[in-house]
């Protein structure tokens, strides 16, 4: 499995952020996308996701999952939660599971791998900032998916939520997935950089 | 001069300069002969003369509905081929539209006057053109609500294709409520049985009306070209400040 | 399917619970009614004449205002993103949504239709002709305002604006909707053409709103 792109154009508002980007990674590599801000590091994300359409360039994965295309394959974990304060968070987790699809895996195990296990039935609005992002990652480990977007992925996490994390990113590079993280903090586990919009 | 060369803002901009002020002169021209031959054209025999508003209310009827459809052919150039020219002619031709709904709505309403004896009837095509000039209206506002001119045009190519859906639905519908509601129609507006001497005016009027519009819109065109350059100018200008 | 079933819980879930707005449309329903006599004035007999114009009116306001967070909610917290990249065609997705939307917000408003026509002095005809011709037509006005609310997405903003590109849409179900029901209580029109058309209505705007609404998130995103 390889993940690509080449030339990659990004356009936002008549602006244009990047141009002629190159980059490339493999299964059970991880990608660090560093710059300073507004160099368009979220764009990049939001482009693999398929959220953004690039101006110029292609972006592609090879030797993935037969029909499926790039999005179907990623997991994305933005600056925002995608958590419904309403709903309790062995709730929220139960949704994005069904609704994503795939291989499932059990919700106790996402969210004792995560440090909320305690926490399983209380709604999800008396989360901390901290918690919320853990409840995020616990749904990249309950609906299986090759390729990891991270965008600032360590923010709001503490000291050991993110030795956590970092030990998750390993399994799944293990199990050769693919993971690409725009972070500005380093991520704890051995990645390659992809430095955008020149020196910081 | 392929369609490629035309799709060229530049090149737009090059040509359309050259046309222009032929298109214009044409329109002058056809405007005063359809107008003359409006005035000349006999009284009618119920309505008297003021049959004669039919030469401008009809035109600007027909061009209320004529410009959606230009609308929709350039929303459909915005999300199948997004290109930018496609935007610009959507952008400029919804004012214009709206302004021919608008002179179409006035010149109906004038006409009716002294048949019903109030300004405003709620007679089907009064009420459809009434309609269709909200419509307008709600998609100048949606373009003049999103900043980014690319995302604006994509939001108001749905729009415009979802109304030209709903324009014959509409249109039935507030034909079946008009007899529902009021069986006997008072004013019966062109209809096959036009007379020569009526028919050849409204057709020169009718072309008249139409070069106005190709001339208008393409003026309109430029401009909006000229005021995206200065946009991103102004946006190239900011970011050399800042770096 | 499970995908979709799993979104229509979660969606009727989050209406029904705090902070939800199924409830707030049928008081909106309630209010707008409620208003109503103190601006024609208490006369039963015309108010009689006037109920299901009122009611319908009623709750095309309610639908659409209730319409508003539809995918604005999910935007702003990042939801409609993952939603957007599932292996879920995004025309069911809507389609899922505005259905779990209808059946949260727009059921109620149906439910609530007895109770209102009592206040307006319909008897049990003219109420279950209003009330029938609701529950075909509500469909269409969530499946039309829907177009608006992914609209809302791309402007960042909803409300009035939403309402001036939405209504105009929504005339002919209007029309309908309110003459089958008149055709119903008064006559001489026979209640079927008109409830037909409705139907009609409703299963246009079910194939128009899910595609356009899908289109419009797809192109609203950045």
């Amino acid at each position: 499995m390889r993940l690509s792109g080449s030339g990659v154009r990004c356009v936002r508002g008549g602006r244009e952020v990047f141009s002629g980007l190159d980059f490339a990674a493999s299964a059970g590599e991880a990608l660090a996308v560093t710059g300073r801000n507004g160099s368009g590091k979220t764009s990049l994300l939001r482009l693999i996701a398929g959220l953004l359409t690039p101006e110029g360039g292609s972006i592609g994965l090879e030797g993935g999952e037969g029909e499926l295309t790039l999005p179907e394959q990623a997991h994305l974990l933005g600056h925002r939660d995608a958590l419904k304060p309403a709903l309790s968070v062995t709730e929220n987790l139960a949704f994005w599971r069904e609704f994503l699809g795939g291989e499932a895996f059990d919700l106790r195990e996402c969210l004792a791998a995560v440090g909320l296990d305690h926490a399983a039935g209380l709604p999800a609005a008396f989360l901390s900032a901290g918690q919320r992002r853990r409840l995020s990652i616990a749904r990249l480990l309950a609906a299986r998916r090759p390729v990891w977007l991270l965008d600032e992925p360590t923010n709001a996490l503490d000291t050991s939520g993110q030795a956590m994390f970092a030990a998750l990113m390993g399994d799944h590079l293990a199990r050769g997935g693919l993971i690409i993280a725009a972070t500005h903090a380093p991520l704890g586990i051995a990645a390659r950089e992809l430095r955008i919009g020149g020196a910081a | 001069m392929t369609l490629i060369d035309l799709a060229n803002p530049t090149r737009f901009l090059s040509l359309t300069a050259r046309i222009l002020p032929w298109l214009a002169a044409a329109t002058t021209i056809l405007l005063l002969v359809g107008l003359y031959q409006a005035a000349m054209a006999p009284d009618d025999y119920q309505q008297g003369a003021t049959v004669k508003i039919m030469f401008i209310h009809v035109p600007n009827a027909w061009l209320a509905m004529f410009v959606w459809g230009v609308m929709s052919l350039a929303a459909l150039g915005t999300l199948v081929w997004r290109h930018p020219l496609a935007d610009v002619a959507a952008k400029a031709a919804a004012p214009i539209g709206a302004a021919f709904t608008f002179l179409a709505l006035v010149t109906g309403s004038l006409w009716g006057r002294p048949m019903w004896g109030t300004y405003w009837e709620w007679d089907a095509r009064l009420t459809s053109v009434l309609i269709m000039f909200l419509m307008y209206l709600g998609l100048i506002a949606l373009w003049r609500a999103v900043e980014d001119p690319s995302r604006a045009a994509r939001a108001a190519a749905i729009l415009t294709l979802v109304g030209a859906l709903n324009l014959p639905i509409i249109k039935f519908s507030v034909d079946w409520w008009n007899t529902l509601h009021q069986p006997a129609s008072v004013l019966r507006m062109g209809g096959p049985a036009l007379d020569r001497s009526f028919l050849i005016p409204l057709l020169v009027m009718a072309v008249a009306f139409s070069l106005l519009f190709v001339t208008l819109h393409l003026a309109a065109m430029r401009n909006e070209i000229l005021r995206r350059r200065v946009r991103s100018l102004q946006m190239m200008q900011a970011s050399r400040r800042s770096a | 399917m499970t995908a979709l079933a799993a979104l229509i819980r979660r969606d009727i879930k989050i209406s029904l619970r705090v902070g939800g707005g199924a409830l707030i449309g049928v008081l909106f329903f309630l209010t707008v009614v409620v208003l109503m006599p103190f601006a024609v004035g208490p006369d039963l007999a015309l108010l009689t004449r006037l109920g299901p114009a009122i009611l319908w009116l009623g709750a095309l306001l309610a639908s659409l205002l209730t319409l508003d967070r539809l995918f604005t909610a999910d935007h702003e917290d990042g939801s409609l993103d993952l939603i957007v990249m599932s292996r879920t065609p995004l025309e069911l997705t809507c389609a899922a949504k505005a259905l779990a939307h209808w059946l949260a917000a727009g059921v109620p408003l149906i439910l609530a239709t007895p109770v209102l026509g009592l206040l307006l002095n319909l008897n049990a005809t003219a109420t279950a002709a209003v009330a029938l011709t609701l529950l075909a037509g509500t469909p269409a006005l969530t499946f039309t305002g829907m177009i608006g609310a992914a609209l809302a997405v791309t402007l960042h903003r909803g409300g009035l604006l939403l309402a001036v590109l939405v209504l105009p849409l929504s005339i002919p179900v209007l029309i309908f909707g309110v003459a089958a029901s008149q055709a119903a209580i008064t006559g001489p029109l026979s209640f079927g053409t008109p409830f037909s058309i409705l139907c009609a209505l409703s299963l246009v705007s079910l194939v128009i709103g899910p595609f356009a609404a899908a289109a419009s998130l797809r192109h609203g995103l950045d």
